[in-house]
């Protein structure tokens, strides 16, 4: 265990050490800004609650997270410092661990720092906090099954960009499965369990839930044994194709 | 001891490895030799854990490398080819992290930070991001981090590769004064290097042993062993009467009226050559036997193997 906290820091450090975290938070703050108050019509909706800036959380993920996971371990493979790294007496589920948990932090403190929206919501109105640590908090589960998934495609290829665009598809896929535009799609002719089956699949139905406040056991679930499953297989990707 | 047993790896139908043993004990240093692409870094990798061997088996000191990787890993220090490092971190976080992975205490790893920087002179750079300093340098972080857990067995790819003679010289002095009941193994394409510190070579070509002998051993096979060189003061058209001499088959001419005499194999020539000089009395300015030369043996055994 002591390992991956050794890990870990190193690897949050060396965000800190790099403009693309900084650049990555400026990003983050100001589109997730755009969103809530333009396209989520935060003044508006004369509604003290914070799910104009929850709802579009999904799709923020979705194109900064594949940015931030690509390089993980693709970047290793191509500089050759992963030679170094598993010539270490440590298992790479440590590495895997490591790498994931310094990833999930960082996209935490990110989404912290997006507190002055609860300060206006809270000076505006009278919100239910409570609903509000939940939107939080999903979101940052919801970040961590994203965060798995693009931890997965950087262990599998060594080129970086092949790492983006595979995690941006796959996590578009289970975000948008929760959609009209996707289930109507198999309204039509799927009976009824595979219309759930592909709704139950996606990310948008088990964060809509937790983001209006409702924190169920199932879509924690859900997003833990996302992260599991991909950290899980991103170990065996490092096992196997890394080492050759 | 480190073992190789029928060690091969072979990607598809590339075969980087075809069946390499040798045992390598405890105060040896072991010179692997080898053209480029002749499975050097390969069977380096193979030792430390990195890649899987498609065959063959690796025991290092007691320990089965593909059973148990990370037990072999501990004991190990390693310098992969080319030193890959984190060039955004420090040298001094670089290597405490280094420590801190493989586990050391806190006051171990401060014994062994200041012993290791002292040792390979990084005191001036390591409050110095990694990816500010001179190939040298990196080479000695490189260096740095194999050797900060005082490993028995250190397994280094190509460490003077790119630096210069004077830091060539450094790392070879380094690699002398450690331990002697290390074992240490280095690839290297520099033949005076394994002359200067190797007590063991092993000559690969294309995935093969081609010889497992110590430097004068291998020294002796070359057709420069025992050969008589001779320079006179002036010219004395002395051919004639050196081809003349029963122990020399060939004389070679080279520059400044100095002559290559090669010898028959068992013979010494140096004795009648004396004499020669003696009965014609002409001016000698330099006159010595060949120990042979290594270069003239790598190119003979690696290129044999092509053919």
């Amino acid at each position: 265990m002591s390992t991956v906290t050794t890990i870990f820091k190193r690897e949050l450090l060396s965000y800190l050490s790099t403009p693309l975290a900084y650049l990555f938070t400026v990003i983050f703050l100001v589109l997730s800004g755009i969103f809530t108050f333009y396209l989520g019509r935060f003044f508006e909706r004369g509604q003290a609650d914070l799910n104009s800036f929850f709802n579009f959380m999904p799709w923020l993920y979705l194109v900064l997270v594949p940015a931030l996971t690509m390089r993980l371990w693709a970047e290793e493979r191509k500089s050759g410092t992963i030679e170094l790294l598993l010539t270490l007496p440590v298992s790479p589920s440590a590495w895997v661990l490591g790498k994931f948990l310094a990833a999930w932090v960082f996209l935490g403190c990110a989404l912290i720092l997006s507190f002055p929206l609860w300060i206006t919501v809270n000076y505006l109105g009278e919100p239910d906090n409570g609903a509000i640590f939940a939107g939080y908090l999903g979101s940052w589960f919801m970040a961590g099954g994203f965060l798995a998934l693009g931890s997965m495609f950087s262990a599998a290829t060594r080129n970086q960009v092949i790492a983006f665009v595979l995690t941006l598809v796959v996590c578009f896929v289970l975000v948008a499965s929760g959609f009209p535009l996707v289930l109507d799609a198999f309204s039509v002719w799927a009976p009824n369990w595979v219309l759930d089956l592909v709704a139950g699949l996606s990310f948008m139905s088990h964060f809509e839930a937790i983001s209006r406040g409702v924190i169920d056991i199932r879509d924690a679930l859900y997003f833990i044994s996302i992260m599991v499953f991909g950290l899980w297989l991103t170990a065996h990707l490092v096992r196997h194709t890394v080492k050759r | 001891m480190i073992k190789l047993q029928d060690l091969e790896k072979s990607y598809g139908n590339l075969h980087a490895v075809k069946g390499i043993s040798f045992e390598v004990k405890p105060g040896e240093v072991l010179g692997f030799l080898g053209p480029n692409g002749a499975g050097k870094s390969t069977t380096m990798r193979m030792i430390t854990g990195y890649i899987q061997p498609t065959r063959g088996n690796i025991s290092v000191m007691g320990t089965d490398v593909l059973s148990n990787p990370q037990k072999a890993q501990e004991i190990m220090g390693y310098l992969p080819e080319g030193a890959p490092l984190y060039g955004e971190m420090t040298v001094a976080a670089f290597l405490r992290f280094v420590g801190q992975v493989r586990g050391m205490t806190a006051q171990r790893l401060n014994e062994r930070f200041d012993e290791v920087v002292r040792q390979v002179s990084l005191q001036k750079v390591l409050s110095q991001p990694i990816d500010t300093l001179s190939k040298g340098y990196k080479r000695r972080v490189g260096l740095a981090q194999a050797l900060i857990h005082d490993p028995q067995v250190l397994i280094l790819d190509e460490p003077t590769d790119g630096l210069d003679p004077n830091q060539k010289h450094e790392v070879r002095k380094l690699i002398q004064n450690l331990s002697k009941d290390k074992i240490v193994i280095i690839s290297t394409h520099i033949l005076e290097e394994v002359d200067a510190l190797c007590s063991r070579v092993v000559i690969i070509a294309k995935g093969k042993i081609v010889a497992d002998k110590t430097p004068m051993e291998l020294a002796q096979m070359s057709r420069y062993h025992k050969a008589v060189y001779v320079r006179f003061s002036e010219e004395y058209e002395p051919l004639e009467a050196l081809r003349a001499l029963p122990e020399i088959t060939e004389v070679e001419t080279c520059s400044d009226h100095g002559y290559l005499l090669y010898t028959e194999p068992g013979t010494q020539a140096l004795h009648a050559v004396n004499q020669l000089i003696h009965d014609r009395n002409w001016d000698v300015e330099e006159l010595h036997v060949e120990k042979g030369r290594l270069d003239d043996v790598f190119r003979r055994l690696t290129m044999e193997d092509a053919a």
